[in-house]
């Protein structure tokens, strides 16, 4: 009748698949991120769109600014964010929505990981997403504003990573909260920029100073503290909430 | 008895807001540096403080939607909102027009201006949010969790900007004048706020009755369509 | 032993009640055929059980727990109107991802064996965004079946599989009833679901009209149903 072979029933399956108990917290959530980051690596869909608008928007910047002088050079770093901001939005919102094909947002929700796994293993995905296009537009960035960003790369990828998380722990939550609106490509940036200001303000003044040399003074080491604050501080309301957000 | 209550804030603090235009004018002398323009803290001030006590309200009435699920208190979260928006509008206008007036220009990225404008957005977006969800309960849930990070954020938004704009200093909006105002001049400003808080607490009133018609009216469509 | 147990479970959009008051309760090992026509409540009633709803009144108790706990999503599995697969991963990697998320103790070892169970094991490295429609109907299939549910909610599983789809799907189902899982099916096809059913339940307009077991009445007339107490 079927292809399927001679179908042992009773014992086989069953002792194969005997659960285990309770696979860790973080693993199955690095197995959301892990099929994210597969899936976006074979089409490449938001990684290039992302790419695109970044280099658009660089080119745009130039026009508004002219890149050859020495005030916009000292504001280079505060363009390099907007840069981020934008060009973030794209991968933030495809995060949730990718999941509406086929349902499969229903087959997560209703699998034994727990919300907070599923958000987890997103954010960590856009997280990585994010930081690779943010690598790629550096030495861009320096080409076409003529500056030298790897002289405190160090301490510059630091600002990267702490922005970067706070940008994707308020996305990623709010791509989930708009995944099944129908305005969802207006909503989400209209109602992330204005949350992620403070970010915005720490890498700035962190990443103009780096970008410029200059070394970071004991006033703005509270920059710092503002980022790590902001994180801490989101990613655990966003993982309280998630449940709320997603099942409800 | 409800309308009655409603007419009641709405007399009370009408005559608190008219004698106290009266004080304004007639009894408090102009002030030192910035002339006659500095009555207009009067309301500044005032407005600000009912439309940040508003928002912080709204979020505590969002979390107890969260807790029992009771679409009355969405329906009050979201009216107390809409007027704390109103009122944090009117605040960035007044201040505006203060700095208008004393600076000549008629904004300046003051902290507090840039963090109630920033506020102003979050909350355009909160309504922004409520008008593309059509399920109530959907609509409550998520205008409750952005509630929360609004409220949560503008804490961390408000200290960030003073210390982003002390580093770059501009025209400071110092309303408060270094808190050097006689008493005589102090006390208008609290009878303001308690006048502006009876009429945010009449319209609230108005705009959870209207709310609440509304989702009877949605039900009942809901119904004819349904058979 | 109950598997399913319905108390006074209403669940509103807004104010309007897509389900009033259904209580029902299911044993272990039994089939549930869930009838009732388009909007009448079954899909509600499905995705209460499946936790990706909650009730708004009333409580649903799922193998002696709450229907979210993460013991009771272990032992449940879906096959909604969605395929609930991922174009972009192959067969073996969606399967394997569930395998995983579901807690299970050599993925990919399970997913290999359920490729072979549904005819699958050829393509196994085949990206589903090249399958055919039957194919990803199979895989699905394997994806709700591979971690061995105590309890099976299908959302008219055969609406819209192809011959081959559906015989696999029947032989599981027949297996799962041999082997005591329990099994709630929405549908509309009566005589498919009525022959694997044990028991019957009719949802009209939000209601439970008929709750009962499937009698041999049933199976000869499939309508007899619907005209005794559906709406007119």
């Amino acid at each position: 009748m079927t292809q399927a072979g001679s179908i042992e029933i009773t014992e086989k399956p069953r002792a194969a698949a005997a659960p285990r108990a309770r696979a860790g917290f973080l693993r199955q959530a690095f197995a959301v991120a892990a099929k994210d980051l597969r899936s976006e690596m074979r089409s490449k869909e938001s990684v290039n769109a992302s790419l695109s608008f970044a280099l658009v928007i660089l080119l745009l910047f130039s026009l508004a600014f002219d890149p050859g002088s020495d005030q916009v050079r000292e504001i280079a770093g505060g363009l390099l964010w907007l840069v981020f901001a934008f060009a973030s939005a794209l991968i933030l919102n495809r995060s949730f929505a990718r999941e509406l094909v086929n349902d499969c947002l229903d087959m997560l929700i209703s699998s034994p990981i727990s919300a907070a796994q599923l958000f987890l293993g997103k954010a960590m995905a856009n997280f990585v997403l994010l930081i690779v296009i943010e690598c790629l537009c550096l030495p861009v960035f320096g080409i076409f504003y003529n500056v030298t960003w790897a002289r405190r790369f160090g301490l510059l990828f630091l600002v990267l990573v702490l922005g970067t998380w706070g940008l994707t722990v308020i996305g990623t939550l709010f791509s989930a909260m708009t995944v099944n609106l129908r305005l969802r490509e207006l909503m989400l940036p209209t109602l992330v920029y204005p949350l992620i200001v403070p970010v915005l303000m720490g890498t700035i003044q962190l990443s103009m100073l780096l970008i410029n040399g200059e070394p970071i003074g004991q006033d703005n080491q509270l920059w710092f503290r503002l980022l790590v604050a902001f994180d801490v501080i989101f990613t655990i309301l966003s993982v309280a909430v998630v449940e709320t957000v997603l099942v409800g | 008895m409800r309308t009655k209550v409603i007419l009641a804030l709405c007399l009370i603090a009408g005559a608190i807001l008219a004698w106290n235009l009266h004080t304004m004018f007639l009894s408090v002398p102009d002030e030192a540096n910035q002339g006659a323009i500095f009555r207009i803290i009067y309301f500044h001030v005032p407005a600000a403080i009912t439309s940040f006590a508003g928002f912080y309200v709204a979020m505590f009435c969002g979390l107890g939607y969260l807790a029992n699920r009771n679409l009355r208190l969405d329906s009050v979260a979201a009216a107390i909102n809409e007027v704390s928006l109103a009122f944090a509008s009117i605040t960035l206008v007044t201040g505006s027009i203060w700095g208008r007036i004393i600076w000549g220009i008629w904004w300046t990225w003051d902290p507090r201006l840039t963090s109630y404008f920033i506020c102003l957005l979050m909350y355009f977006g909160y309504f922004m949010l409520r008008r593309g969800i059509d399920e109530p309960h959907q609509r409550a849930r998520m205008s409750a969790v952005l509630s929360i990070f609004a409220c949560v954020d503008i804490v961390i938004v408000w200290k960030s900007i003073e210390w982003f704009r002390t580093q770059h200093p501009g025209p400071v909006l110092s309303i408060r004048n270094g808190g050097g105002m006689a008493p005589g001049m102090e006390a208008p400003i609290w009878w303001n706020l308690v006048a502006l808080l009876m009429l945010s607490t009449a319209l609230i009133l108005i705009r959870t009755r209207q709310q609440t018609m509304q989702h009877e009216v949605e039900t009942l469509r809901r119904y004819a369509h349904a058979y | 032993m109950t598997a399913v147990s319905i108390d006074g479970v209403w669940k509103y959009f807004g104010d309007y009640p897509a389900l009033r008051e259904v209580s029902f309760t299911l044993e272990r090992g039994a089939c549930l055929a869930l009838l009732g026509r388009n909007g009448a409540g079954k899909t509600t009633l499905l995705r209460i059980l499946a936790g990706l709803s909650k009730p708004g009144r009333g409580s649903v108790t799922i193998l002696g727990a709450d229907a979210r706990a993460e013991e009771t999503r272990r032992q449940i599995g879906v096959l909604g109107h969605g395929i609930g697969i991922y174009e972009e991963l192959s067969a073996v990697e969606n399967l394997r991802l569930f395998a995983r998320l579901y807690g299970l103790s050599n993925p990919t070892k399970t997913a290999m064996e359920w490729l072979d169970r549904t005819g699958l094991e050829r393509v196994s490295d085949g990206l589903v965004r090249e399958f055919s429609r039957g194919m990803r109907q199979r895989l699905a299939v394997a994806r709700a079946f591979l971690h061995n549910p105590s309890l099976l909610l299908l959302d008219e599983p055969f609406t819209a599989l192809d011959d081959r789809a559906i015989a696999v799907l029947q032989t599981l189902l027949n297996d799962a009833r041999r082997e005591g899982r329990t099994i709630i099916m929405s549908t509309h096809q009566l005589r498919e679901a009525l022959e694997l059913a044990s028991d019957v339940a009719l949802i009209n307009r939000g209601r439970l009209a008929y709750r009962g077991e499937r009698t041999k009445e049933m199976l000869d007339d499939p309508s007899w149903l619907y005209r005794n107490y559906g709406e007119a």
